[in-house]
């Protein structure tokens, strides 16, 4: 048996809902027909009445489901791409992200967001959203980059009593495959030595992990050995392992998939240079996807988001300082 | 509290209006004097920020809060300051937030008419308006799921907030829902400078209703016996599983948008119609008219409610304001997952 990471969604969603009847999964066109990208397939059936159909009102969805976690519900509400939470921006910052602190009472909400670019997705189904959210107090954000991460983080998401932005990568759904379903995990809020290593430090996260690794298997050949940190959640970010990492190899290298201006990568750079200038022997080093919205066209798009080679090349470069 | 209020048929049934009239109007004139006082402490400096009255407003508010059950959902904004009260809150809460006591229901943390009690059903209004409607919605459907049937949620907003996107989606999501939700607007002409000839192009916001396939029905805002009938038959409406009811309230603004604000672009006209005519004077001469009050007895609950006041405000002035040094800067419930790096 083995299940794709889309697989392990859709276990962790059907695990959830059995095990605890106060889940249940709010969004478009998740219901009879599956969801769009087919996370929910079969739940509706399976859980009647607990996986439902929504209109198109992402303010609305989020509302609800602030409602909802008030009475003590724990909906899992399904964005059909991260692009379109903006509509539900509001609902979601200002509402459930401020929630318990003006209140004392936690909202448990998790949100879905399909999100990162796939070819031919354009600007609208392929935006990285985990930079705004993580900027707001009050959220956590996911970004879970293996099989078994997708599945044993969002039945975390789920029992977290605080509102949590669930970034599954799109690219990844089909793309990846495990073996079976994990029996442990390390928690949210741990990131992941991915490959371990000596001569640089790669900080990545969701899709750009894989590139990463791909980029370290060509540098092997020639001598270099790159650690590449997993870092399976962007608030909280595990500085810690970060540091320790950044200590052993004294260079370091962010890459991420969302715009340059900030985001995750300028956040660990940021965290480093204050808190570990001592322990660089480089100046720290980031590659981001270029400054304008995600193009459609496939040259385009692959030019546009960090690949193993522009990440080699990177390295290369940041190696020879 | 009474359910329903027609024209009363029984002498039960008229003695629960006029009981329930009467605490209708103690109320009103509750959030009228509490209002002053805060219009009062804010012009001496007292208050940090802004001070939002509900001058006008009391009649459809109290209506509401006086009408809503133990167990209803209650989701009050700007100018609800005595439906907030007939629903159940204290004049110390309202107090402690206004003057910014670390004891108060928001402890500091926000202020003004921004406080609310979640788990009571009592909702503490987010800024953005509309934004409370699906919020609301989403106790309703919770209830559903947890097969509580028999209460109902009264959202609150203003005619400036029928043009928003959070409302559209939200009255709609409700028909969809078919849930007990009594969607009242009060169409008090003006949403902050903006008069209601720029803020929609329909002839009656309770024309809205049929676009969203709900039943609605218009009051007079500044006649509390009107408001008690018109909302209490919305409610059994939505108590007795007909969807979404949209209650439309005309009335007049009687205050600036905030205290900050002379409101002097309000058309004089409207000042000197029957709209503009002030709902509390309207409901002391209802009383007075049937004798179910004098005079006497007026002056007499206007003091009770003053000492009232003043002595919740006497406490509130007395606490201690959150203290930044003590105060635990996290805004997550999960304590091992917020940040662990030092900020400067």
């Amino acid at each position: 048996m083995s299940l794709t990471y889309l697989e392990a969604i859709r276990e962790a969603q059907a695990r959830a809902l059995r095990d605890d009847p106060r889940v249940f999964i709010y969004g478009q066109d998740v219901g009879v027909f599956g969801g769009a990208h087919k996370a929910t397939k079969n739940l509706a059936k399976e859980f009647p009445g607990r996986v439902l159909d929504s209109p198109i009102s992402e303010d609305a969805i989020m509302g609800l489901a602030v409602g909802a976690a008030i009475e003590g519900m724990r909906p899992i509400v399904e964005m059909q791409f991260a692009d379109f939470s903006t509509v539900g921006f509001n609902q979601i910052v200002n509402q459930a992200a401020t929630l318990f602190w003006r209140t004392n009472v936690p909202c448990p909400v998790t949100v879905r967001l399909p999100f990162g670019g796939t070819s031919g997705s354009g600007p609208f189904h392929s935006q990285c959203m985990e930079t705004v959210y993580a900027h707001y107090p009050g959220l956590i954000v996911l970004t879970p980059a293996t099989v078994e991460d997708a599945y044993s983080m969002l039945l975390e998401a789920v029992a977290i009593n605080d509102p949590v932005i669930f970034c599954e990568h799109k690219f990844l759904y089909y793309h990846l495959k495990a073996e079976k379903l994990p029996s442990e995990a390390l928690p949210v809020g741990k990131a992941r030595i991915a490959r371990e290593g000596r001569d640089m430090t790669i900080v990545a996260y969701s899709a750009m992990v894989h590139e990463a690794l791909e980029a370290a298997k060509e540098l092997a050949p020639e001598g270099w050995e790159v650690e590449v940190v997993d870092l399976r959640s962007v608030k909280p970010i595990d500085t810690d392992t970060v540091m320790a990492s950044v200590a052993r190899t004294g260079r370091l290298l962010c890459v991420g998939e969302a715009w340059p201006w900030g985001g995750v990568t300028a956040e660990i750079i940021a965290r480093v240079v204050s808190e570990g200038y001592g322990l660089l022997d480089a100046p720290p080093q980031r590659l981001n996807a270029k400054d304008t919205p995600v193009p459609y066209h496939p040259n385009l798009w692959m030019a546009h988001r960090p690949t193993h080679h522009a990440i080699t090349a990177a390295a290369r470069n940041l190696l020879r300082k | 509290m009474l359910q329903s209020v027609l024209e009363p048929s029984t002498a039960e049934n008229a003695t629960l209006f006029h009981e329930t009239y009467l605490a209708a109007y103690r109320f009103m004139l509750t959030a009228r004097l509490l209002d002053d006082k805060f219009a009062a402490l804010g012009r001496s400096g007292r208050i940090h920020g802004g001070v939002f009255l509900g001058r006008g407003q009391e009649a459809l508010s109290a209506a509401a809060g006086v009408l809503l059950k133990p167990g209803d959902v209650f989701a009050p904004l700007i100018r609800d300051a005595a439906g907030r009260l007939a629903f159940g809150e204290t004049i110390l809460d309202a107090a402690r937030t206004y003057l910014g006591s670390a004891r108060g229901p928001m402890r500091g943390r926000d202020g003004n008419v921004h406080r609310g009690r979640p788990q009571e059903g009592y909702l503490p209004m987010i800024s953005h308006l509309g934004a409370m409607i699906s919020v609301v919605n989403g106790i309703l459907f919770a209830r559903r799921f947890k097969k509580i049937s028999g209460t109902i949620g009264v959202a609150s907003v203003g005619d400036g907030a029928t043009s928003t996107g959070a409302f559209h989606e939200a009255l709609n999501q409700a028909a969809v829902e078919k849930l007990p939700l009594v969607l009242i607007v009060a169409n008090n002409q003006y949403a902050y400078s903006t008069p209601v000839s720029r803020q929609f192009a329909c002839h009656d916001l309770a024309d809205k209703a049929a676009g969203y396939g709900v039943e609605a029905d218009s009051v007079d805002g500044t006649d509390l016996n009107a408001c008690l009938e018109t909302i209490g038959r919305a409610m059994t409406r939505a108590r007795a599983g007909h969807g979404p009811q949209l209650v439309v309230a005309t009335l007049l603004r009687l205050c600036g948008h905030g205290e900050h604000d002379p409101a002097d672009y309000v058309d004089p006209k409207l000042k000197n119609s029957s709209l503009g005519r002030d709902c509390l004077k309207v409901a002391e001469e209802f009383l007075l008219d049937r004798k179910r009050l004098d005079v006497a007895q007026r002056g007499t609950i206007r003091e009770e409610i003053i000492r009232e006041i003043e002595a919740a405000i006497a406490q509130a002035q007395r606490e201690p304001a959150p203290d930044p040094f003590s105060e635990e800067w996290r805004a997550i419930a999960t304590k091992h997952l917020s940040e662990t790096h030092e900020e400067s």
